[in-house]
């Protein structure tokens, strides 16, 4: 086994420095009845030549960006990613360390997380960020989660533009602990309708996703007029990331809490994960923020140097009166993000912002352009929007795929009311052609 | 020899040329970038003009302005200052710091994986679900579990789910019970899982042997309590002898009970989870199947349940349609949702996947054994020296206290810290908490004979140190770029932030 150094001989001087004379006594504390007799029904071991055939056969056999041009996003988005992020991520120092427990050894992991922090509280508008969370389905979650603390209510009202994932995700993690959850309607142009009548005095928060679900630009100052009325909490959830590059930051139009997804960072999609959970918000919260911190301080010289702190919201610390149950989080993904950040720069990722409206600006002109398809939602949009398509969403994303192209997202299943529709995202990846060619073939029209 | 030259001359730990770096925002010039976008093919937009200008920002505070070889230098230097795992021996108990073969991430980098996306057609996505149903299965062999999902994030998250299966079970059967019970040696995690489920937390103590015993249990089990959540073997690195007594005793009230995998490791091929009467349990991939763990994540925290369980497991499920197609099922009304975005953390699942395919039986049985004979090996070298609370035949890890230190002031923190000038990342410290001043050390399969040895003789080192130059020990690290950062200023003036100078 090329993964373990011991000889036989190694084993049997250990063996003698314990005082047992063979491997098995040592397993003499697990009743004998309860040991396995036989080897576990697993197939049998694979050489490293062997096992990168076996598992290239099988990755062969997913379509990826490789494979097709791509228009599907729907929270998880295919955008560039610089060489230099995997090279510094792949790091060993990086990806085989640990939780900082030790600041003294791991400044390395301590100084990116702080430097995460503080560049999520810039994009966001807001004052603190933790480290992470799993994903932005359970940030959601989370963020509804420290409304109801800082409230001491139970009312959550989620917008009709959160993420269908994400409103399983917060009702999975609510349901044990009595909250009620109202569903608010969308609006006939996409957007929320208004959420005043839906908050009230036993309101926790309303969780409302920028830019929604469909790719709506949502009004997030009067939803906070609406919040703050009732002294409830605004929870703007963004999965989107590079849509913080443009849009007005969510703590400056009054959301008291910001969190997500911020794969759009240099995160592999992955199908899915590990991606990268954030959540932000105001000071006075600080301390009800779930998840791992890391502050900045000094050691015994004097000199500047970070460690994880407010450790007495944790679990380890406070057991069954923490603030969540988070352990391990997205250490590494963070650090993609951090690493793929620095890189762009502010003005670079205000560029790619402005790069990737212009493509969906640029597909939505020639969609209102071909005959059997239009586009049912007159609401703004970023980088993702709703096609009407003549026939079915599935019919029109089949299509696509004869041609090439990962089309975009059947709607049917999500939002049957709009009629035969898909969801499209464009990136910087979107070249003019494929988007030509995807909006002929989402028609049925020639290529 | 002076205590200057002792400074300088421990173990594996010597100088080299190291750099001091700033923060990223302090190395910022204006007008740098690293990164160039493709010419624009499209028309450009004014987005004021596509969205509104009360909608659009200014600029966006908090970004630094580089060129490539800047975010390069950065980071790397940043690496530099971590202790990994490929640097040396990591053995912080119960977070089982293995070695990450490197194949696993060649695999997961594999473009059929990172590239691909998690709402694609099935069709275009059989081979990840054959993947996710064969990982499945074959976790369920280790465990002897009847069925698995993947979704959870991180050990914790599996905890939360495995906790909701047991909540959604009890209700399917019209009760209402308010308790779990948790053993005093038990990972934080425990009662805070359970605390989201608005369930009450009973801690059971363990016996002055270590152990958790049957009638403990059973003085706390009635009919109100609707799972007893064990860690098996536990953080003292004992097995619990009375396992199924103790699951006998919970079983025969109506209760569940929970098993946290942190400790698997020590089992693999020897006796299964599910032989010993565990309902349902979380495994860590990052500890026991060999996924990095990336300076705090991302993990995953499979759960495995028994038959009565499978209904209320997360959706969506994988299944082996006819014809050999794999399709994910939804159609679970039973099941307590979802918890993930999408599946989980997928590329986690292809690493582990790819640990299972090398090690196969023999191999896993041998990661237990010599799992098992490096920790007790370790505590055959140190005992006598160090104080064993418990001192009786371990699995993969086992704990020490700083009693036989007490007359000389060195306290557990302190040999830690100076374990660091010899080379190691400490082990977990202070934890579990019935250990007054424990160190609880996981050497792992990975060490050889050699290293482990280097290692007792440094805390053997360290424990002379203590009569010696107790003060050399107190002030420790001395090989750092930093040395005993305050934690009360952090926590008392949290600065969460870098903030320009005004």
């Amino acid at each position: 086994m090329r993964y373990i150094p011991h000889t036989e001989e190694d084993v049997a001087r250990m063996l003698d420095a314990i005082g047992v004379d063979s491997v098995e006594a040592l397993f003499e504390p697990v009743p004998a009845k309860l040991r396995l007799r036989q080897a576990l029904e697993l197939p049998p071991a694979l050489s490293e030549q062997e096992l990168l055939a076996e598992l290239g056969a099988l990755a062969a056999r997913n379509a990826h960006t490789g494979t097709h041009e791509w228009f599907l996003g729907a929270g998880t988005y295919a955008h560039f990613t610089p060489s230099a992020v995997d090279a510094l991520v792949s790091r060993s120092e990086f990806t085989t360390s640990y939780t900082p427990y030790q600041p003294e050894i791991s400044q390395g992991t301590l100084q990116a997380v702080f430097e995460w922090q503080t560049m999520i509280t810039g994009l966001t508008g807001l004052e603190v960020a933790n480290a992470s969370l799993y994903d932005g389905a359970s940030a959601a979650a989370e963020g509804a989660l420290m409304a109801m603390r800082t409230t001491r209510r139970s009312r959550v009202v989620l917008s009709a533009g959160l993420h269908p994932h994400y409103r399983a995700v917060v009702r999975t993690y609510l349901a044990g602990l009595g909250a009620e959850i109202a569903l608010a309607p969308r609006g006939p142009d996409g957007r929320s309708a208004p959420l005043a009548p839906l908050v009230d005095a036993a309101t926790a928060c309303v969780v409302l996703q920028q830019p929604a679900f469909l790719g709506c630009i949502e009004d997030v100052a009067a939803a906070a007029e609406a919040t703050r009325r009732h002294d409830a909490r605004l929870v703007v959830v963004v999965n989107e990331a590079l849509s913080l590059a443009l849009l007005r930051a969510p703590g400056d139009q009054g959301a008291d809490i910001a969190c997500g997804e911020a794969q759009s960072f240099g995160v592999p999609m992955g199908l899915g994960g590990p991606h990268l959970g954030f959540l932000a918000t105001r000071q006075r919260f600080v301390r009800q923020l779930p998840g791992r911190l890391v502050g900045e301080t000094v050691d015994t010289e004097g000199r500047r140097g970070f460690v994880l702190t407010l450790s007495t919201r944790e679990q380890h610390i406070r057991r069954e009166r923490a603030t969540s149950n988070i352990c391990t989080n997205q250490g590494l993904c963070l650090l993609m993000a951090t690493v793929y950040l620095s890189l762009l720069g502010p003005v670079g990722l205000r560029r790619l912002a402005e790069q990737n409206l212009a493509k969906a600006e640029y597909a939505k002109a020639r969609v209102r352009a071909t005959p059997g398809l239009d586009l049912p939602l007159a609401a703004p949009t970023f980088n993702e929007f709703v096609v009407r398509v003549p026939d079915s969403g599935a019919g029109a994303l089949a299509r696509a795929r004869e041609r090439g192209i990962i089309g975009g997202l059947d709607l049917e299943p999500f939002a049957p009311e709009l009629g035969p529709a898909v969801l499209v995202c464009t990136t910087e990846l979107s070249r003019r052609d494929a988007i030509d060619r995807l909006v002929a073939a989402l028609a049925g029209r020639p290529a | 020899m002076s205590a200057a030259d002792r400074r300088e001359a421990v173990g594996n730990a010597t100088r080299g040329l190291s750099y001091e770096e700033p923060l990223v925002f302090e190395r910022s010039r204006r007008g740098r970038t690293g990164y160039s976008l493709p010419a624009l093919d499209v028309p450009a937009v004014d987005p004021a003009a596509c969205l509104s200008a009360q909608a659009i920002r200014d600029g966006i505070p908090g970004l630094p302005e580089l060129s490539e070889i800047d975010v390069v230098r950065h980071f790397t230097r940043l690496s530099t200052w971590n202790a990994a795992v490929d640097l040396g021996l990591y053995p912080l108990g119960s977070c089982t710091m293995k070695y990450n073969p490197k194949l696993n991430e060649r695999a997961a980098r594999l473009p059929g994986f990172a590239n691909a996306h998690p709402m694609q057609p099935e069709a275009l996505q059989q081979g990840f679900l054959e993947l996710c149903f064969e990982l499945e299965r074959q976790l369920a062999v280790v465990t002897g579990m009847d069925e698995v999902t993947l979704q959870p994030a991180a050990g914790a998250q599996g905890e939360l789910a495995g906790v909701m299966m047991i909540r959604a079970y009890h209700e399917q059967r019209g009760e209402r019970r308010t308790r779990v019970l948790v053993p005093d040696s038990a990972h934080g995690t425990n009662p805070a899982s359970a605390a989201l489920n608005a369930y009450q937390i009973v801690a059971v103590p363990s016996g002055s042997d270590g152990l958790l015993h049957a009638e403990a249990v059973a003085r706390v089990m009635s009919e109100d309590v609707a799972a007893l959540m064990i860690t098996n073997p536990s953080t003292l690195g004992l097995f619990e002898e009375e396992i199924v007594a103790i699951c006998e005793i919970v079983h025969a009230r109506g209760g569940l009970v929970y098993g946290d995998g942190a400790n698997l490791n020590a089992l693999l091929g020897i006796a299964r989870p599910g032989d010993l009467g565990i309902d349902v349990m979380h495994l860590n991939l990052h500890k026991t199947f060999s996924t990095p763990h990336g300076g705090g994540g991302p993990g995953s925290g499979p759960v495995g349940v028994k038959s009565p369980l499978a209904p209320y497991l997360p959706t969506p499920v994988v299944r082996r349609r006819e014809g050999g197609r794999f399709a994910l099922d939804r159609d679970l009304p039973h099941s307590i949702g979802r918890l993930h975005g999408s599946f989980g953390n997928v590329g986690m699942f292809v690493r582990a996947f790819a640990y299972l395919r090398s090690l196969g039986p023999e191999g896993l049985r041998r990661c237990a054994e010599m799992a098992v004979l490096n920790a007790n090996y370790l505590l055959a070298r140190l005992r006598g020296t160090y104080h064993v609370p418990y001192d009786r035949l371990v699995m993969h890890e086992f704990v020490l206290s700083d009693r036989n230190l007490a007359d000389t002031g060195v306290t557990t923190l302190d040999v830690a810290k100076r374990l660091i000038d010899y080379g190691y990342h400490p082990p977990t410290v202070y934890f579990p908490l019935i250990v007054h001043g424990a160190l609880m050390i996981e050497p792992t399969e990975s060490e050889s004979l050699e290293g482990l040895d280097r290692f007792a003789d440094a805390l053997l080192a360290i424990a002379a140190e203590a009569r010696e130059d107790p003060d050399l020990v107190r002030t420790a690290p001395h090989h750092t770029r930093r040395s005993r950062l305050d934690e009360t200023r952090a926590a008392r003036h949290p600065v969460l932030r870098w903030q320009p100078l005004k």
